[in-house]
């Protein structure tokens, strides 16, 4: 493979990447917008999407449905359901978490409630690690050949077509709630000026639910479509993609959703092409050092906006 | 009929107290104005009515009804709407949005009332797909009013209406101001353009460090000559 088709090589699965990055840092941008906090427990809310995805998993290839996969994906119904209901879920975790922690702490000062989010953190890992243990646990088994495109010889998977198209899906699902509807709309005002949206007759609270909700079950997505790409989870995997999901959100623009959609897929594409010139082991440090400089040259990112 | 009634408040911002038992009143029908130097509590007697600051005494009363201490969505449901004296719109939602969630509690009737709106702002309906952020200053305080008058309050609380804007705009605001009390909506306003607020107000209140200091007619206000030096720099 030459040097050209191999960096385009890299820049395809950095898109892959890159799709799972923006699920999580879509969350964290939302929920700094709306109460203006950095979740350092982000990461740790995606791994628990991915295992309640496992139990969802386990229990569906318990109960007698089709299990078979779709063809050509590596994967079947089972899969798919708990993918759906793992996202309810884990956004009815955000607000049960929101409601017995956060809100009390409505109106102090962000530091406050940032220590409080490596609190949260550190309970969520560290409950994922006693139940499930350290070790690997697989979605998925069977080993699945990537295919060869007609375009410079770049080889890709089916199973990451299916994360790019379902990870686009979703961000333009987003982008309507956003735009067309009046719960995102409301969520973006109060992004915008809290206090204009409570004086305006917005109910908040309610907002800062939906937030909780569509960030948590996002970042959910991107943890199960991790799971799918790697077949495996393990419990310090929202950990290791706190740093990336930072980067992204802060190269885009701290609390500007579609800046972290920008910023997911330049730190997603930035990271894997970097193994082309540097060793692998590094790849964490492309996103670390995207991120330093954007903090020195910009800090309020791409599309920021304050 | 009093529409709005404040008995002795005692309001501040945490161990800060900074209204130290305030009293106003506005009829219906009526255009009430509030001066008053730099610091004096103004803005925050504004905040203490939408329920955004809690006052530790004292009452509240709209049309009768106490809603001392409840919160802002609820204040805004009983018919107080107001504009704040800064960041008073929604700087990255175009104009129609920001018109929208002025109207984010009612159910029904957006339609007509965002052409009333319009018929009063004719400016923001060529504007209504640019964003907030985008606007002069004038017009943005146009969608800021054009947003508190969405959900038919029957009374406005405006803070400052005509601060930092062009004197020839300062006017047509006021003329604005007119144009929607003639629709019934009372009106509470503070002003630094002291002299030509009270030109069209019916009553006004003269605030000093945290404390009623004068009340009268419009007329009343301007011919006295201590307020005059004091409080209209003359
Ligand atoms: N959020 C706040 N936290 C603490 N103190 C505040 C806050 N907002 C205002 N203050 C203080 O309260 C006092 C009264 O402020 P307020 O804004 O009500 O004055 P004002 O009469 O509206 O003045 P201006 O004409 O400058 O708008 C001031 O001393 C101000 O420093
Ligand atoms: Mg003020």
């Amino acid at each position: 493979m030459d040097f050209t088709s191999r960096i385009f090589q890299l820049a395809l699965y950095g898109i892959v990447s890159g799709s799972i990055i923006t699920l999580g840092a879509i969350g964290l941008s939302l929920t700094y917008g709306i109460l203006k906090f950095a979740n350092f427990a982000h990461g740790d809310v995606m791994a628990t999407g991915a295992f309640l995805a496992l139990i969802f998993l386990n229990l569906f290839q318990r109960l007698a449905l089709p299990s078979s996969p779709f063809h050509p994906l590596s994967f079947g119904l089972p899969l798919v359901l708990a993918f759906i209901l793992c996202m309810v879920a884990t956004g009815g975790v955000a607000i049960g978490i929101d409601s017995a922690l956060y809100k009390r702490l409505r109106g102090t000062r962000s530091i406050t409630l940032l220590i409080a989010s490596v609190g949260v953190a550190f309970i969520l890992r560290n409950v994922l690690q006693f139940i499930w243990g350290p070790d690997p646990r697989y979605y998925i088994k069977k080993i699945q050949v990537s295919v060869r495109l007609p375009i410079l010889g770049l080889r890709i998977k089916h199973d990451q077509v299916f994360i790019i198209i379902v990870a686009a899906c979703l961000v333009i699902f987003l982008h309507f709630f956003l735009t067309r509807t009046r719960m995102g709309k409301a969520m973006r005002a109060t992004s915008d000026n809290m206090d204009l949206a409570k004086v305006s007759g917005i109910d908040t609270e309610k907002v800062i639910k939906w937030t909780w909700v569509i960030g948590s079950a996002l970042a959910a997505a991107g943890a199960v479509l991790a799971g799918i790409d790697n077949k495996f989870i393990t419990p310090s995997f929202g950990w290791d993609m706190l740093l990336p999901i930072f980067a992204a959100v802060i190269l885009g623009g701290i609390g500007s959703p579609y800046g972290a959609m920008l910023g997911g897929m330049v730190i997603g594409l930035s990271s894997e092409i970097s193994t082309a010139f540097i060793a692998t082991s590094y790849k964490p440090a492309v996103a670390f050092i995207i991120m330093v400089v954007m903090l020195l040259i910009k800090p309020r990112g791409l599309l920021g906006e304050k | 009929m009093i529409v709005l009634n404040v008995e002795n408040i005692i309001a501040g911002y945490g161990e800060t107290e900074i209204l130290h038992g305030v009293s106003c009143k506005v009829e219906k029908k009526e255009i009430v104005t509030i001066i008053g130097p730099n610091g004096a509590g103004k803005s925050t007697l504004m905040k203490a009515i939408l329920g955004l600051l809690k006052p530790t005494q004292g009452k509240i009363f709209f049309s009768n009804k106490d809603i001392t201490g409840k919160n802002p969505n609820q204040i805004v449901q009983e018919g107080i709407c107001y504009v704040p004296q800064s960041d008073n719109v929604f700087p990255s939602l175009t104009v129609e949005e920001n018109l929208e969630m002025g109207a984010f509690i009612r159910r029904d009737g957006f339609r007509e009332k965002i052409n009333e709106v319009y018929q009063i702002f004719p400016d923001l309906k060529e504007k209504r797909k640019v964003k907030a952020k985008k606007l002069s200053g004038g017009q943005r305080q146009m969608v800021a009013m054009g947003r508190a008058l969405m959900l038919d309050p029957a009374l406005l609380l405006l803070d400052e209406p005509s601060a930092g804007l062009a004197p020839r705009l300062v006017q047509t605001i006021f003329n604005k101001i007119i144009q929607i009390n003639e629709k019934e909506v009372s009106i509470l306003m503070v002003e630094q353009n002291a002299r030509r607020a009270l030109e069209i107000s019916h009553r006004g209140y003269v605030l000093a460090m945290g404390h009623n200091r004068f009340e009268g007619s419009g007329e009343d206000i301007l011919s006295n000559e201590e307020i005059g030096k004091l409080y209209l720099g003359e």
